[in-house]
């Protein structure tokens, strides 16, 4: 299994496993494909949550007719030689529960027939901070203004995304939406001030251009 | 007349703030303005204060401007975008209203809706210098307009952020973009007060010295806890707690506290929060 150390990645958590039974009422049998990357990482995903997932639902009276962990099931031409290796077990599923990100989930999707459920809610983009930490900065707003606040995103580490300075609610540096998260603005300020470029905040930045945020639903050539 | 009439003219401006019901009949929140009609002049309306949903700040400006009130219609951009900000702004234009204090808004999360989607498309600063664009015939699209009103837009200044340099660049910019007035969060002490006028000095805009009488104990106990930076002194939580009724020795330490600071300021504003109908006691025991 090819495990990448200190990559972003898609954070994920487990959805509450009664609410994954209710999501999944009226079906008896599941295969169920875990992630390799990502969330083996988060620990929501990998092997051992797969084996883990497979023994619940057995448990729960549910036929699991088999597993897999796919070393990225969001490169869609290996998840679908994957899966076709596995036809058998895939046939005669009435469901796949997939243990990856939103991406993971719909790149299975695309291969079968039967439903497809995530096992997951994806969270974010996360850097590894170390083992198990993981901290949101960026969030691929398609327009990025890093630049001007001394390499630091506000667009993603102020809850407001404010590009102006900060909304004052913060208590005592702390966010006012989440108190155990430094208000980003004093982050910026104390950067801008050491490398002597603090003036630059005193420039109004425009609003942004969320038509750049394109969300293109569709096959993109990065090239 | 505006509010920028009135600095002009008046000695000692006094506004306040009454919120929006929480619901269709106003004639409970429009009573507690009748009783101070004349008495102050400008009433603030909240706009989803706290985050918590109440009839829109639009339409309590105008019902207050029907009974003779200069309403300040607050507006954050935590609700709404671009498009229906400037909309609302070509209402209140239509409607007469010619005050406007613009915020972000606090988050959705601490409010009584936390899973509505928090919208923040335009800060603070981006939508005054909006509005002042609008006055010059155009949208924030470029389109013109086919016409537009002239608007006193002012903003709010937290005089307790720390680092307070942040906050001084942040006031700059809002009076760059067009802001000619400013509500500050609440002061309740003389020392904070001259720090913050000698930090502000020389600024080209008018401070509206927030004011907000305590209304117990537990009041105290709240913002010293979720909301201010610095402390509510101790000799006042002291008198409060001390008291038969609470509330209204909160009225009497905040009409002291105005009758004090009434030499070294031109402006107040008012925030009774959730003790509106104690106002006329309060302008009566602070002199106005």
């Amino acid at each position: 299994m090819a495990k990448k150390k200190g990559v972003v990645m898609i954070i994920t958590k487990q959805k509450n496993f009664d609410d994954l039974l209710g999501m999944m009422d009226g079906q008896e049998s599941v295969f169920i494909v875990g992630c390799g990357e990502c969330a083996t990482t988060c620990r929501t995903g990998g092997e051992r949550e797969v084996a883990e997932m497979s023994a619940k639902l057995t448990e729960k009276g549910k036929t699991v007719t088999g597993t897999t962990v796919i070393n990225a099931p969001c490169l869609e031409l290996d998840t679908r030689r994957v899966l076709r290796q596995n036809k058998d077990a895939v046939d005669k599923t009435d469901a796949i529960l997939v243990l990856a990100c939103g991406a993971g989930v719909q790149a299975v999707a695309e291969a079968v027939n039967c439903s497809v459920y995530p096992g997951c809610d994806s969270l974010f983009l996360g850097n590894v901070f170390r083992h198990q930490h993981f901290y949101e900065k960026c969030s691929t707003c398609g327009e990025c203004v890093i630049g001007s606040y001394g390499g630091i995103c506000p667009v993603t580490r102020c809850s407001k995304s404010l590009l102006n300075g900060p909304c004052g609610g913060s208590v005592k540096g702390m966010c006012e939406v989440d108190n155990k998260k430094e208000c980003v603005w004093i982050a910026i300020y104390d950067r801008m001030k050491k490398s002597n470029t603090i003036d630059r905040l005193s420039k109004i930045l425009p609003a942004k251009k969320h038509s750049a945020g394109t969300i293109p639903g569709r096959v993109i050539n990065g090239a | 007349m505006g509010l920028r009439e009135l600095f002009d003219k008046k000695e000692f401006v006094v506004t306040t703030e009454i919120p929006p019901p929480k619901g269709v009949n106003a004639a409970s929140s429009l009573d507690i303005a009748k009783k101070i009609l004349g008495r102050v002049d400008g009433i603030n309306v909240t706009d989803n204060q706290r985050g918590i949903m109440r009839m829109c700040s639009l339409a309590f400006s105008h019902l207050l401007k029907e009974i003779g009130h200069n309403p300040i219609m607050q507006v954050c951009t935590r609700d709404r975008n671009r498009l229906a900000l400037q909309s609302d702004i070509l209402g209140a234009g239509a409607l007469g209203i010619e005050n406007i204090c613009i915020m972000t808004g606090d988050h959705p999360k601490l409010g009584d809706h936390p899973d509505a989607k928090p919208v923040f498309d335009l800060d603070s600063i981006q939508l005054i210098k909006v509005i002042k664009e609008m006055e010059t015939g155009v949208c924030m699209s470029g389109k013109r307009l086919e016409s537009f009103a002239k608007f006193f837009v002012g903003g709010v200044a937290n005089p307790f952020f720390e680092p307070f340099e942040l906050e001084l660049i942040k006031i700059k910019k809002k009076i760059d973009a067009g802001a000619e007035f400013f509500q500050t969060q609440p002061f309740f002490d003389r020392e904070s007060l001259e720090k913050f006028l000698e930090d502000v000095r020389g600024l080209n805009t008018k401070f509206l010295i927030g004011i907000s009488p305590i209304k117990s104990i537990k009041m105290i106990t709240f913002l010293n806890e979720k909301v201010l930076t610095k402390k509510i002194p101790e000799n006042i939580s002291k008198r409060v707690e001390a008291a038969e009724n609470q509330t209204e020795e909160g009225i009497r330490i905040a009409a002291e506290f105005i009758r004090e600071i009434k030499g070294m300021v031109k402006s107040i504003h008012i925030m009774p929060i959730g003790i509106e109908s104690y106002l006329p006691y309060l302008l009566d025991e602070a002199g106005l």
